[in-house]
Formats: structure tokens, C-alpha cells, sequence
């Protein structure tokens, strides 16, 4: 990407001014393309010469907008199709429901846009341009930071901005009047024979600069986040404790160089988890979300005080260089499951994940150690449950006002011997069998909290004992995201002083003025000060709007230094325009 | 905490006052610009005559007039159409166009109660959802275009600002509408406040410089057409606003200022994530939007200055920057869903 440039012209130190043309200064683009006629490859080279060409139209402007438009059109798509970085689930829901589309789609990477090869090739070669056309620009910079204003042009009025006028001094007073005033304005100075130069806003492109190598810098920040970062999730119940090591977590993704054997070594427990939802306003807005606030006792390190934190949406907690989120929250209803001998085969929290905005959520329990042979529950918890004529039992709202568990029972193998990984919020019903009632049709229980029901054959009685809360916690570890920012708030104040400080470029010339001059105008009596003609000219090297007004406050200053603020008696020539927006 | 439901009662008969008052105030801007188009043709006229009498005395002009080019060139939005300034001595005082500004304060006075009565009913920042978001959006569209005022006469664009406000406004009422209420956790945060009212001030400004851009393309058809020798046949309002160069700066001086603040409510957006999701940036689609008007707002800047692109093309890159600003607004809230799915609709 080729840095945004102002529109150079000529010096103004000879020649009638052109119209501003809207070419990037020091710019490849014009230099190069042009050179090689017009975009076109040069003819008769070399593999160096192929090689430099290649160069110069990757580090092109034009290729620059071109691989920014490819970029934003590039990013869309990511938008549409459900992404595997964001949502895994949602990606295998998409596949099973487009199974002609999905390959494709895979195999365009567009599951995973922002990791895809093209993608990464389109930012890349983007960056590589903007790097290769950045930094000789920069060596650029400092060159002529370090040379000085231009020499004052022979007929300064034919700059955009000229005012003439006579005062009292003689013409080295004046040109001494000047420098402190221009100084004061912060121009850089070079003095020539009667006149003086002056330039300012050099700021710009060096704002400029920084602003294309920030960006970079944010690059390469984001690179080494998910480099060493990692990210971690765990559903904890109410009551229960979590210490940060690999195998306390549900779900761990490591960067490719974070070491997740040695993570910090701080512990907490979730003591409550308090829920709020909208009872008063109607329409859509009714049992909308308003409040979560999980109470934890934390201990930074083994063997350290623990302390009690607030935990909620947008206040994490900040622990052991990690941070701590409340990333979402359901319920774990507590469930006792008796077997045929009468024996406690299960007991415990079932944390169960949310289905639907009211909370309709699933409940999974799998009693491995029910004799006489394994059983596994699977069902719905309704925190505030109504049937539904229509749709059956559903849930009106979220926070539970009229709990229920509504669950089938399966007997035979769980499957979990072989050592397979299994889902636990699934039940594979594969070497299973469903119970039955009497009359032959699936075995269904429906348990308020407290309530016991007896399963058919003597197989045993479930309990669903009272219904508690747990937490979704997400641990996020990115040790460059204090680099990240900082690099995008200087990316922003180099992109503003890039766009607002005005490059210009200004001279004062002091000419003696005739003695006849001078005993006209001169004033009667006084003391006879040699009079001069002063010129003050300018010229904008960028979008300027001020430049008339700075003119006029040049003059002004000048005037108000030598004592002799009086009326303008320079030609002026335009309306004079306002500030910048 | 409870919502004033009588309070947000009155924030909506603000509005309904307000859409009122925009109706007049935009039938106004569009009589005002018809009268100008007139006085335009007028001048236009009057000027053929005169420069048949005086074909001597311009030689002697010539030479001044080329030295002040560059000036005028580099005034851009500071002169307000001096076109339209003579147009105005030429057709005395433009009534309408006093009447649709004075309009546009008192409709503006009505949407910032409707706003701030809205935001108070529910004690909290009056942009929780899509109708609040287009509600006090296009207040500050409204607040930005009557700042200007002051120190530009942009009145030539009222019809064309006011017009996509009354719209919005008509769409937050009958399609957006949302009871007042508190918010959800995950926008429970002052980075609501700092993040959600730079990108309203960056899309006023970038919806306004859009109008501007659309009347420039037009205007330079005109201008090309003009110069092939066809007169273009109707709208003639547009021989009153500025030749399309002037249009082009203003344009971009707009973008210009709302190009840093839209990356700065990206940046604050991101920080936001960070704090509310532990991720500073997931390609939320709301994110990748986001990036995307960024990136087209990034190439407009490039094109305008590359060579060969001037300033036709380079408008059209802004005009598909801001159509994805429309896209991120009206598109993404509703059907792509993520992170930042709180439209509170359907």
C-alpha cells in the first residue's frame, strides 16, 4: 500500500504555478509505470529487471487500491458463511443442513475465511506494499527534513496567495521581524539575499509514515496475540472450584507457541451466580437478559488469601496476567438417580446448555455406574414451564419461576468403555434401548424440584432434587493486545495529522522602496524610517483551505512586530475563505 | 430500575412533531432550489449577454484570473458555492431557504427532546437498540448538517440531507419500533456511550458527504454533457449548486474528518470486545463490516490520489463505502447473526 500523498507541485521557484495534479509525491507509480510505458512490461530485460518491475508495480499505488478493494470484497464473505473461528457448531449445523453446498464451500476455505490461504495472500501481498513503499518514502522524509526551504521564487506574484505593502523599517528589520514571526508559527527558515523562506507541515508525512507503519505494527501484534495467547472455557456449577491448568478446562486453544503446561497458577470457585431478566416491558423486550453477576473467591497463587470479585458481563476480572469472563450462564439441576438395588448410582449437577431464549435447555445424564445395566436421561429443562397445546412443553421465561424436567430414560451399553471421546451433551443411543411404560409407548417423567419418579421395570427412581446455576467462564490470555492498542492509537494520531496539518510553503521579501516612495507616503515630521516594500507570498502543498487566512495572519503579525499594524494596502485578492471544517 | 412509560409517551409524539416540522422544512429546501435553478438560468443569460459586450475588455483579465485559479481550487468547501451566492443577489433574499433552515432548527429542537426523552424514560443512553440507533442517528445527521450551517451556506444540501432523515425517521417508527427498557449485559458498558457516539458523528458526516458525492456525479454529467454540446434536459436546480470540483472537495473534506473517527470507533470498538468477550477483534460480523467500510473508505482516499483516477472514480469508491455502511446498518443487525445481534426486532 502506497501512502496516501499530497499534491505535489513544482517549486514555485520558477514558471507559471500548474493546477495541482493528483500525483503521489516520490511515487513509484508515476516514476515507474510511466517509465516502462504506461503499466506495461519492459521489453528486453533481464530476470533482475523482471524482478525490479514486479517490485515496482506490487509497491504501486495503483496496485494498492487494487489489493484494497480485492481485500474488502474478500472480508464479505466471512460474513455470510458461518465461521469455524467463531462458532464450530453453528459450521457443522450448516453442513449437515447444505450437504451439496458444504464441500465446496470447504473446500474454498470459507468456513475459515480469515485463516484461508487467499485471504492471507491478499493482506500479505498488501502489506508487503505498503512496506515496500513506506519505507523509502521514510529515507525520503528524513532527506528533506534536512534540506532546507526553497529559494524564493523571482515573481511572487503569481503564487496562489501575495500581498504587498509598505512599511516604516528598513529591509533588514523587516526580514528579522519576519523570522521571529515565522518561527514563532513553527516554519523552518532559510534566509537568501532581501527575502526570506520559510516551510511548514513536514508533520504531515511524517504522520503519514507513521500511521502505514502502525498498521503494520498492529499486524504483527495480532500475529504474535494468537501466537502465544491462549483461550479456554469452562462451565462451572454453582459451588464448584476451578484451578487454571490444562485439564480443568472443557475446551483449550492454545496459540502455536503458548506453553499451556505452565498457565498461572490461580484458582477460583463460583459462590453464586445472581440472574435478572425483564418482567415489565412488553413486546420483544419481555425476558430479555438485564443482569448477570457471578459472586467468586479467588486465589491468585497457592497458598495466597483468597479474595471475594463481582464477576459480570463487561467488568472481567484480570488474574495472573489472564482474564477471566462471564461469558454466558444456565442451569444445573441437581439430579439423583437410584438403580434397581436401591444404590445412589448417580448424584450431582447436570449443567445443562440453553436451547432457546427462555432457557428451554438440554439435559444429558449418563449413570455408568446403574446396575443392572447402564441408563442414560435425556430431556429438557423448562425454568418456567407451560404446555403448550400446540407446541408441547415450552418455556415462557427465562428465570425459573415454575421449573420442570422433562426427560425419556435409555437402558444397555453408554458406550464409554472404548476410550472414545464422547460429547457429553449427547447420548449415543446406539447400543441402547428405550424404556417403556405399560402400555408400550416411550417411558416420559415430567419432575418439579423435589419430585421422585419411579422407573418402569424396577430399574431404579430419579430424583430431581432442586435446580441451581452455573457459569460460562472464559480464561483469555493475549500478551500483545497492550501492543495492539497501542500501535492503532498512533496508526489514528498519524492518520490525522496526515490529513489536517497543512503543508506550506511561504516567503518574505524586503525590498527598499524608492525615496519618492517614501516622501509620499512617509509620515510628516517625524523621524524619516526608510521605507520598504514588503512581499509575503504562499503556496498550499496539500488540501489547505487556511492558507489565505494564514496569509493574512502572517501579515498582520509582521506588521503588529514592526509597529505599523495598518489597513491592508496589499492587492487581496479573494474572498477571503474560512477555516478548515 | 423501571422505565417512565409516560416519558417515553412523549418521546414519541417528539418525534411525530419532529417528522412534521422535517416535511416543511424539506418542502422548503426543495422550492428554495427550484428558485435558485431559475435564477441560475437567468444568470446564465444575463452573463452570455454581457460577454458579448465586453469580448474586448476580458483579454486584459485573462492574466489575473489565471494567477487567482489555483486559489479558488484550493477554497473548496470554505466558499459555499459562490455560484450560489451570486444566485441569491440575483434573486433576492431566498425566502424558502431561510424558512427550511429556521425548520431545521426547530425540527432538530424536537428530535433531541424525542431523544433525550427517550434516553431518560429508560435512564440510560439513548441507544440500546435499532429504533433508538436510527433515532438519534439521524439527530445527529440533522445536528451535524445545522453545525455546519453556521459556518458554510451548504444549504443547497438540505434537501438532500433532510430528505434521508425524514426516511429514517419514518423507518424507525414503522418497521425499527422498540419499547423502551433497560439494556442487555453485554451492553451494559460506557464504551456505549464512547464507541456507538463517534461512529453516529462518523456516519453523519459520511452520509452527508455521500449526498454531496451523488450531486457530484450528477453535476459532472451535466458538465460533460454540456461541454459535447447537449444542454442536459431537466433538474434544473443543479445549474444553482457548485461545478462538480467544488462538490468533489467538499465531499472529501467531509470523509476526511469522518475517516479518523470511524477508525476510532473501530479501535474502541475493539477495546470494547476485548472487555466484553475477551477478544478484541473475532470477525464478528458486525467487525468485518466494520472493516470493510474501512478499507473502501481507505481506497477512496488512495484513489483520489492516484493518477489516472480522479475524482469520478474515486467518488464511486465512497458511494460503495457507503453503501456498506448501509449494508451494516440495515443488513447485518438483522440477518447475520453474532455478537453484536441486539437490534431488539423481529
Amino acid at each position: 500500500m502506497s501512502a496516501i500523498s499530497d499534491e505535489e507541485r513544482t517549486d514555485g521557484s520558477s514558471g507559471p504555478e500548474r493546477l495541482p495534479e493528483r500525483l503521489p509525491e516520490g511515487h513509484r507509480d508515476a516514476a515507474g509505470a510511466r517509465a516502462a510505458g504506461d503499466g506495461g512490461p519492459p521489453v528486453g530485460l533481464g530476470p533482475l529487471g523482471w524482478l525490479r518491475w514486479a517490485w515496482r508495480q506490487l509497491t504501486s499505488m495503483r496496485t494498492a487500491l487494487f489489493l484494497l478493494m480485492l481485500l474488502a470484497v474478500a472480508a464479505v464473505p466471512g460474513s455470510v458463511v458461518p465461521q469455524r473461528g467463531i462458532d464450530p457448531v453453528v459450521v457443522t449445523e450448516y453442513v449437515q443442513q447444505h450437504p451439496d453446498l458444504a464441500p465446496w464451500l470447504e473446500r474454498l476455505g470459507l468456513f475459515d475465511v480469515y485463516a484461508s490461504p487467499w485471504f492471507s495472500a491478499i493482506y500479505l501481498l498488501l502489506f508487503v506494499s505498503l512496506v515496500g513503499c513506506v519505507l523509502p518514502r521514510s529515507r525520503q522524509h528524513l532527506r528533506a527534513l534536512r534540506t532546507p526551504p526553497p529559494r524564493t521564487p523571482a515573481r511572487l506574484e503569481r503564487l496562489p496567495e501575495h500581498q504587498r505593502f509598505e512599511v516604516d523599517a528598513d529591509p533588514d528589520a523587516v526580514l528579522a521581524a519576519a523570522r521571529t514571526v515565522l518561527a514563532g508559527r513553527r516554519y523552518r527558515l532559510a534566509a537568501h539575499p532581501g527575502s526570506l523562506a520559510a516551510q511548514r507541515g513536514e508533520l504531515r508525512e511524517t504522520g503519514n509514515l507513521v500511521f502505514h507503519l502502525s498498521l503494520v505494527g498492529v499486524l504483527v501484534a495480532v500475529a504474535l496475540g494468537g501466537l502465544y495467547g491462549y483461550r479456554g472455557q469452562v462451565l462451572l456449577p454453582e459451588g464448584r472450584a476451578f484451578a487454571n491448568s490444562l485439564a480443568a478446562y472443557d475446551s483449550f486453544d492454545p496459540g502455536t507457541w503458548a506453553s499451556p503446561e505452565d498457565l498461572p497458577p490461580f484458582r477460583f470457585s463460583l459462590e453464586s451466580l445472581r440472574v435478572e431478566f425483564e418482567r415489565e416491558a412488553a413486546g420483544n423486550q419481555f425476558g430479555a437478559a438485564r443482569d448477570f453477576e457471578a459472586t467468586l473467591d479467588v486465589v491468585d497463587a497457592p497458598g495466597a488469601t483468597p479474595r471475594t470479585e463481582q464477576l459480570k458481563v463487561n467488568e472481567p476480572l484480570r488474574v495472573g496476567g489472564a482474564a477471566v469472563y462471564l461469558a454466558g450462564n444456565g442451569y444445573a439441576p441437581v439430579i439423583t438417580v437410584r438403580d434397581a438395588d436401591g444404590e445412589v448410582a448417580f448424584s450431582g449437577q447436570v449443567p445443562s446448555l440453553p436451547q432457546d431464549a427462555n432457557y428451554a435447555s438440554r439435559t444429558v445424564v449418563k449413570v455408568t455406574d446403574a446396575a443392572p445395566e447402564q441408563l442414560g436421561l435425556v430431556g429438557t429443562l423448562l425454568p418456567t414451564a407451560v404446555v403448550d397445546p400446540d407446541l408441547g412443553p415450552i418455556s415462557v421465561f427465562p428465570d425459573a419461576d415454575d421449573p420442570r424436567l422433562f426427560f425419556t430414560v435409555w437402558a444397555g451399553d453408554l458406550g464409554l468403555d472404548g476410550g472414545e471421546a464422547q460429547n457429553v451433551y449427547e447420548l449415543d443411543t446406539e447400543d441402547m434401548t428405550q424404556l417403556t411404560s405399560d402400555d408400550g409407548e416411550p417411558f416420559r417423567a415430567a419432575l418439579a424440584p423435589g419430585d421422585s419418579i419411579e422407573l418402569p421395570g424396577g430399574r431404579g427412581t430419579v430424583t430431581f432434587d432442586r435446580l441451581e446455576r452455573y457459569a460460562g467462564i472464559t480464561i483469555r490470555h493475549d500478551p500483545a493486545r497492550g501492543a495492539a492498542l497501542v500501535f492503532s492509537l498512533l496508526a489514528i494520531a498519524g492518520l490525522t495529522a496526515s490529513l489536517f496539518v497543512p503543508r506550506r510553503r511561504l516567503w518574505v521579501r524586503a525590498v527598499a522602496a524608492g525615496p519618492a516612495v517614501g516622501a509620499v507616503v512617509g509620515a510628516p515630521g517625524g523621524s524619516r524610517a526608510p521605507r520598504t516594500l514588503v512581499e509575503v507570498a504562499a503556496l498550499a502543498r496539500s488540501e489547505d483551505p487556511g492558507l489565505a487566512q494564514e496569509t493574512d495572519a502572517v501579515v498582520a503579525a509582521l506588521r503588529a512586530a514592526l509597529g505599523q499594524p495598518g489597513s491592508h494596502d496589499g492587492p487581496q485578492d479573494d474572498e477571503a475563505p474560512g477555516s478548515a471544517p | 430500575m423501571s422505565v417512565d412509560t409516560a416519558l417515553a409517551e412523549t418521546s414519541n409524539n417528539l418525534v411525530y412533531s419532529a417528522m412534521a416540522v422535517y416535511a416543511i422544512g424539506l418542502a422548503a429546501y426543495a422550492v428554495d432550489l427550484a428558485g435558485l435553478g431559475d435564477a441560475a438560468r437567468d444568470r446564465a443569460r444575463e452573463r452570455a449577454r454581457s460577454q458579448r459586450a465586453t469580448v474586448g475588455a476580458s483579454v486584459g483579465v485573462a492574466g489575473a484570473t489565471s494567477g487567482a485559479a489555483p486559489r479558488t481550487a484550493s477554497s473548496g468547501l470554505a466558499s459555499s458555492g459562490p455560484s450560489a451566492a451570486r444566485a441569491e443577489a440575483a434573486h433576492g433574499e431566498r425566502r424558502a431557504a431561510r424558512i427550511a433552515v429556521a425548520m431545521t432548527w426547530l425540527a432538530l429542537l424536537l428530535h433531541a427532546g424525542a431523544v433525550v426523552a427517550r434516553g431518560v424514560s429508560a435512564s440510560r443512553v439513548p441507544w440500546g437498540n435499532m429504533y433508538e440507533f436510527t433515532l438519534t442517528g439521524s439527530g445527529v445527521v440533522t445536528a451535524v448538517f445545522a453545525i455546519t450551517l453556521l459556518r458554510r451556506d451548504l444549504r443547497y444540501l438540505g434537501a438532500f440531507v433532510i430528505g434521508p432523515v425524514l426516511l429514517s425517521l419514518g423507518l424507525a417508527v414503522a418497521v425499527l419500533y422498540t419499547e423502551s427498557a433497560q439494556l442487555v449485559p453485554a451492553l451494559q458498558s460506557y464504551w456505549l456511550v464512547i464507541h456507538v457516539s463517534i461512529a453516529f458523528v462518523s456516519s453523519a458526516l459520511f452520509t452527508i458527504a455521500f449526498s454531496s458525492t451523488v450531486l457530484q456525479l450528477v453535476q459532472e454529467r451535466r458538465e460533460q454533457a454540456r461541454t459535447a454540446g447537449r444542454p442536459p434536459r431537466g433538474g434544473r436546480f443543479m445549474d444553482a449548486l457548485p461545478p462538480s470540483e467544488e462538490l468533489e472537495r467538499a465531499s472529501y473534506r467531509l470523509i476526511a474528518v469522518s475517516f479518523p473517527l470511524w477508525s476510532f470507533t473501530l479501535v474502541a470498538g475493539a477495546i470494547w470486545a476485548e472487555v466484553a468477550w475477551g477478544r478484541y477483534w473475532n470477525w464478528d460480523p458486525k467487525e468485518v463490516w466494520t472493516f470493510v467500510i474501512w478499507v473502501v473508505y481507505a481506497a477512496y482516499l488512495h484513489a483520489r490520489a492516484t493518477g489516472g483516477w480522479g475524482g469520478r472514480r474515486a467518488a464511486w469508491v465512497s458511494v460503495a463505502g457507503f453503501v456498506c455502511l448501509l449494508v451494516n446498518f440495515g443488513v447485518v443487525n438483522v440477518f447475520f447473526p453474532g455478537n453484536h445481534s441486539y437490534a431488539g426486532i423481529g
